[in-house]
């Protein structure tokens, strides 16, 4: 099937989501709300503490605050478009409705894909742009077009990262039904860790989240290079630039691994 | 002691259900001792890079950051969806007729509620972080002993004060529904407050002085702050007995005003027929 009709496809279905929830506006903006109150206390603990201490080792307040806005914007996207994949085991496996997915003349990706688009998480992305405009007004960079770009590639690249965690969440709900909660420490700690910078991290947990897991790729190290700084771990700069393209390699691996799973599938026939 | 025991059966029946669940406990075991993990060390590269004094010590913090852990899920964050259930399907109305103390009955389920599902976490995350870590070279960030008995015990009994206060706030949630019939307001706005104003984000000595006075005339600082800076010893064991009495205090004037809203609730009901 040509991408794009599969991205027409894509399109009604958002639009279709969108307006479904928009029927609901109060509850819609009350989550909308809710999101932003329960990230956004989140910087107010990151604000209190460099009030009480003033710096993070060579760190100041707005550079961490770019850390904070850039993988809170990241996550959000992710968020929103992996509804489906998150609320898999819940709603396709246990009930038995991924036998009809597999049925339609479509990629079972495609329909997860557009199951929701959860507009209520823009309250999250609208905390962490804010926080971002924020840093990038009072910090000293000056806004190339190789800097924005950076910006946009490095929310690309994370968006990818966040989108694969949960299709590998997903996939386990072949084999466990359930889903698995666990797969929260790599995808909600992943975003509670990379709103600092990973170098103050112990050496493991550093490597975990590089090597396993490309997080680093998608935040700190694009990171280190938009606000043009010497990285304390000794990355190069171009590295810096290429970093994020890593957690696009990360979904497509993710992806495969669920077409992989597809095979193992068998309904629980209810 | 008989008129007690319908609470009491309420409150083990509901313990006996959620003890059930043991899988969904380990997810959350693993995911506690993560993120634990995480914010430890957040705040000792704070305590690393500076010198000055702070008004807690890097481990007071520690043992702050563990017991928060432990005992995340007794924080009234959230409404018993069993509860809102009711609610909606106006089954509300077979409760206003037993011949029980209501606020007392749901005041014994909302406690289990709180209760059961933290003692499954508290348990293993405590020898987890009392026994183990310290086996794998990780002594400076275990949780130690309290460092006197006399501080042991007041945190066991302000412990108490804490699930008291966390179920008397509940009732007030739970309440509210009978007004708003909705969970989703109180769903999405108390875990922000609480979060914050308990110490869950950061431990309030650490928010900046001129917040100090503020953050201690709230009743949230009874659920987190004040049991485990007595644990720690940051609060010395004689101003721990008048912290423990303010909690008293809290507890007493939050029953009151649940008790009074939900008579004025119960009057004006209007159950959802079905």
């Amino acid at each position: 099937m040509a991408i794009g009709e599969s991205l027409k496809l894509y399109w009604l279905y958002v639009k279709l989501s969108i307006r479904a929830q928009l029927q609901y506006r109060a509850a819609f903006l009350l989550a909308a709300l809710g999101q932003f109150l329960i990230t956004g206390i989140e910087f107010l603990g990151v604000w209190a503490l460099f009030e009480r201490f003033g710096r993070l080792h060579s760190w100041s307040l707005p550079e961490v605050a770019v850390f904070y806005g850039l993988v809170n914007c990241t996550f959000a996207c992710a968020d929103a478009l992996s509804r489906g994949f998150d609320q898999f085991g819940v709603l396709y496996i246990k009930t038995g409705h991924f036998d009809r997915l597999l049925l339609r003349p479509r990629s079972t990706i495609l329909q997860l894909a557009g199951h929701e688009f959860a507009l209520r998480r823009i309250g999250r992305f609208v905390q962490g742009l804010i926080v971002l405009v924020w840093a990038a007004s009072v910090l000293n960079v000056e806004w190339s077009v190789a800097r924005v770009s950076l910006v946009l590639f490095s929310i690309l690249g994370g968006a990818c990262l966040f989108f694969g965690l949960i299709v590998m969440q997903a996939t386990l709900a072949f084999w466990t039904t359930e889903t698995l909660e666990i797969m929260n420490t790599l995808t909600y700690g992943g975003v509670e860790s990379a709103q600092y910078p990973m170098a103050i991290y112990h050496v493991a947990f550093r490597r975990f989240f590089t090597f396993v897991v490309p997080l680093a790729c998608v935040s700190y190290f694009p990171v280190v290079g938009i606000l043009g700084i010497a990285d304390p771990l000794g990355s190069p700069w171009w590295f810096q630039y290429l970093a994020p393209a890593f957690g696009i390699l990360f979904l497509s691996a993710c992806l495969v691994l669920w077409q992989w799973g597809i095979k193992h599938y068998t309904s629980t026939g209810s | 002691m008989k008129r007690f025991l319908p609470y009491r059966a309420v409150v083990s029946a509901r313990y006996r259900m959620l003890l059930q669940y043991r899988a969904a406990a380990f997810a959350g075991l693993v995911t506690q001792c993560f993120w634990g993990a995480i914010r430890l060390m957040i705040v000792a590269a704070f305590y690393a890079a500076s010198t000055q004094t702070q008004p807690m010590s890097l481990p007071e913090v520690v043992v702050y950051i563990w017991l928060g852990q432990a005992f995340f899920g007794m924080l009234p964050w959230n409404i018993d969806e069993e509860f809102a259930q009711k609610v909606r399907d106006g089954s509300v109305a077979y409760d206003l007729l037993r011949p029980v103390d209501l606020y007392a009955f749901w005041y014994s389920h909302a406690l289990a509620y709180r209760t059961a599902p933290t003692t499954l976490r508290a348990i293993p995350l405590g020898c987890l972080a009392i026994l183990v870590l310290p086996r794998l070279g990780l002594a400076e960030w275990a949780l130690g002993a309290p460092p006197s008995w006399a501080s042991g015990v007041l945190f066991g009994v302000s412990l108490v004060g804490a699930a008291a206060l966390s179920t008397a706030i509940t009732m007030l949630t739970h309440i509210s529904l009978l007004w708003t019939i909705s969970a989703a307001g109180m769903d999405r706005i108390m875990p922000a407050v609480v979060t914050v104003f308990a110490g869950m984000v950061i431990p309030l000595p650490l928010f900046p002085d001129w917040m100090q006075l503020c953050l201690r005339l709230q009743p949230f600082r009874g659920l987190v702050d004040v049991p485990f800076r007595i644990y720690s010893g940051n609060i010395p064991p004689d101003v721990a007995l008048l912290e423990i009495i303010s909690q008293g205090v809290w507890v007493g004037c939050l029953v009151w005003l649940g008790r009074v809203l939900l008579a004025r609730g119960a009057r004006k009901l209007v159950v959802q027929g079905g």
